[in-house]
């Protein structure tokens, strides 16, 4: 699973996808069924399940909060819909960003069609993001501690003004980075555009993996909704 | 032998007209390893960004002249420039800004015009030259400065440069590292131009020396006759007797 | 809901395929990782609470709308596919509501009043609006796909306090920037006034369409005439319905699919239909 091209898993998650955002009847048996079909992938990627599991629910409080209210409002059943299809579909993706490297999984999205600019701003993106959050913590307390300790208003304006000046530095000196980055690429011989490095290659074994993983929710919804 | 670089009269204005580069002649043969010494602000880095048309690439009448390898730099041949002049910069966490090692290194090729397999053939050599062979589908952010560097060095020596020039490379790195960053560079073949405050490390690499000194070079020389005259604080010795 | 996002965000991807050339990728993708560790700094915000930025606004006034708006939506993407914060399922909807509709709601104030001196009123409110902007399309979307106004009441207080600390983050943020270094903040271009405009009106019709449909929970009737009367939805229920036989036209014929495709059909045509003004009126000012 690990090593599969990556339009393969791509492939097999819009379907899966689709079909769980499609179903209306019968939902709660299929959300199960679904379920059952993820952890047995997520088991046979050599994941770790729970620790998967624990992960997706990260999308949880955001939907159990509306899923109370629709209960409360006399329609339990909307609830638990939006509940079961953010944390499956959350689960989903996890899986296939867990057994595929971020690079990777952009190089698929553009051979699918993605448009190269933005996978590119996305990559950049990722690339620095644990960098600057370094950075940001630095500038966290450095804020903290150069904010006043005064209670009340005073204390409050200056800690703001102070939170503030820390942003703005963070500002400048991501910005010089990213001219620090454009100069390394200039100097490397960049000439206006990315070239694209080797191709992915789509084998027997990828293709069976999205057929594979396309037919299976497919075949679960339409056997639940058929017999039940 | 024609000099790889050759630098007359090198002029350069900040855009509030403040002087940057105020007449400086730069020379540097093949096989040689030159160190720029002098203050911060002194003018050693943005000499060097005009050697690969970073900066100054066009022109004009009373700006001076730089020629690497026989091309003067200029708007028109700057690919073909750095594909001669390689340049390590201060900070590799900058350099190194592809997800992984192997497409950072084979950034340069690619760009230079090989095909993929090629470019990731010459990719793979680099890296096994400096020594991180092992690393290619890591991620930089996840590497020591030390293995940051050897990355960033592979990633110029990919590209087949005749001139390597590297930025302050000793910033970040514990004496093992500058050690082993030592080690590397005497190992190259390659001419070398070397900007740096560490004289120490100077020494160890370079033979010849220049000193910077608001935005013009003070002197030239043997690398211990220039870092004996201008002591570690970088001001001319006082009394200098017999010199 | 992403299936009618996805014309949006597709046309997004060309617009900035054309517009940008690849050398200023790396300034986007940083500006976005600068906006997630932004997260990290707490701003005191009263009774012990503390706020941070979200950066719309922000980032239209540094890098220019177009940027921004590629920008959050990198941000956005990322995310919910790597950190599964903010649900694949809403993607396309989230990147419309906060990328393009939020990014260009709190460009506004700036583009009309940024250089007069007013300026720091239009900072705050552009910053406030591209929260509550972004906030009320978002609600508009949920009630039309049948949650209870109860549950949205209580999201619309929280939306209604995070919007003026937007603003006055974004303030901040930017008097602080301007110390800085002044050009790292744009000046709104005086030229174009006329695409503007035509923006605004978008924007506005936009605007209260959700508002519309936020209230229209008395009179669910409004919805459909609206439907029956472009005569999209009922178009729409056909053609979707063929590649799929059986039981996937069980799901175009729930009430609420037609509210949804009905009500985010008549925001199409609107913002269709400025596309075009726009296009003529440019074509003539030329």
């Amino acid at each position: 699973m690990h090593r599969s091209d990556p339009r393969a898993k791509i492939v097999a998650l819009l379907v899966f996808l689709v079909v769980l955002t499609t179903s209306r009847r019968d939902l709660l048996l299929i959300a199960l069924g679904l379920g059952g079909y993820l952890c047995f992938t997520i088991l046979w990627s050599r994941l770790p399940l729970i620790g998967a599991l624990g992960r997706a629910a990260v999308v949880l409080p955001f939907s159990i909060a509306f899923a109370l209210v629709c209960w409360m409002s006399g329609d339990p059943a909307k609830g638990v819909h939006l509940a079961a299809k953010s944390y499956l579909s959350a689960l989903a993706v996890l899986l296939v960003v867990s057994t595929t490297p971020l690079p990777t999984l952009m190089r698929g999205l553009e051979a699918l069609g993605a448009p190269r600019f933005l996978l590119m701003v996305g990559q950049f993106l990722y690339r620095y993001l644990f960098v600057i959050s370094e950075e940001g913590q630095h500038m966290a307390k450095a804020a903290q501690s150069r904010g006043a300790t005064a209670a009340g208003i005073v204390g409050q304006t200056a800690r703001f003004r102070a939170a503030a000046g820390a942003l703005a530095v963070l500002f400048a000196r991501s910005y010089g980075r990213a001219a620090e980055i454009h100069r390394a690429m200039l100097a490397r011989g960049f000439q206006g555009h990315f070239e694209t490095a080797t191709a992915l290659r789509f084998r027997k074994a990828d293709l069976g993996l999205a057929i594979g993983g396309s037919l299976a929710p497919v075949v679960l919804r339409v056997a639940v909704e058929r017999w039940f | 032998m024609a000099p790889l670089i050759e630098v007359r009269n090198l002029v350069y204005r900040y855009e509030d007209g403040a002087v940057a580069l105020n007449g400086v002649n730069f020379r540097l043969d093949a096989g040689e390893s030159v160190a720029l010494l002098g203050a911060n602000g002194s003018g050693k880095t943005t000499f060097v960004l005009h050697l690969n048309g970073l900066l100054g690439a066009e022109g004009g009448d009373d700006r001076g002249s730089v020629v690497v390898c026989g091309m003067p730099v200029s708007k028109r041949n700057l690919v073909a420039v750095r594909r001669k002049i390689g340049m390590v910069f201060q900070d590799s966490e900058s350099q190194l800004f592809m997800p992984t090692v192997l497409e950072d290194v084979t950034f340069g090729p690619l760009n230079l015009g090989f095909a993929p397999v090629e470019a990731e053939e010459r990719a793979r050599a680099a890296l096994d030259r400096v020594g991180m062979a092992g690393a290619t589908g890591r991620a930089p952010y996840h590497l020591s400065a030390g293995e940051k560097k050897r990355v960033a060095i592979a990633g110029i020596l990919a590209m087949d440069p005749e001139i390597l020039v590297l930025d302050e490379p000793t910033t970040f790195l514990d004496p093992p590292g500058q050690r082993a960053l030592a080690d590397l560079l005497q190992d190259l073949p390659q001419a070398k131009i070397l900007v740096t405050h560490d004289t120490s490390f100077a020494r160890s690499i370079c033979t010849r020396a220049v000193f910077f000194q608001q935005g013009t070079i003070q002197a030239s020389g043997s690398i211990e006759d220039i870092v004996d005259r201008f002591e570690w604080d970088f001001t001319p010795a006082r009394t200098n007797p017999g010199r | 809901m992403d299936v009618l996002a996805a014309p949006v965000v597709i046309g997004i991807a060309r617009q900035a395929q054309r517009r940008f050339d690849d050398a200023r990728a790396p300034l986007l993708g940083v500006m976005g990782a600068f906006v997630f560790a932004a997260q990290m700094i707490n701003f005191p915000a009263g009774l012990g609470t503390s706020a941070h930025l979200l950066g719309g606004a922000l980032l239209a006034y540094t890098l220019g709308a177009p940027a921004a708006t590629v920008v959050m939506s990198a941000i956005i993407a990322i995310q919910a596919l790597v950190f599964q914060d903010g649900g694949v399922l809403v993607l396309g909807a989230n990147i419309l509501n906060m990328a393009v509709v939020g990014v260009w709601a709190g460009y506004l104030p700036f583009r009309f009043a940024g250089a007069t001196r007013w300026r720091n009123l239009a900072i705050f409110s552009g910053g406030a609006l591209s929260v509550l902007v972004s906030a009320i399309c978002a609600l508009a979307e949920l009630r039309v796909s049948g949650v209870p106004s109860k549950a949205l009441g209580v999201s619309a207080v929280v939306f209604l306090i995070s919007a003026p600390l937007e603003g006055a983050i974004t303030l901040a943020v930017i008097k602080a920037l301007e110390a800085i270094q002044p050009g790292f903040v744009r000046q709104p271009e005086p030229g174009r006034r006329l695409h503007a405009s035509l923006l605004a009106i978008g924007l506005a019709a936009i605007f209260l369409a959700a508002v519309g449909v936020l209230f229209s929970s008395a009179a669910p009737d409004g919805i459909e005439k609206l439907g029956l009367v472009s005569g999209i939805a009922a178009r729409a229920r056909v053609l979707l319905a063929t590649p799929f036989s059986g039981y996937e036209t069980a799901f175009l014929g729930a009430p609420w699919m037609r509210k949804a495709s009905a009500g985010l059909a008549g925001l199409a045509l609107i913002y269709g239909a400025c596309l075009a003004i726009g296009r003529v009126a440019r074509k003539r000012s030329v």
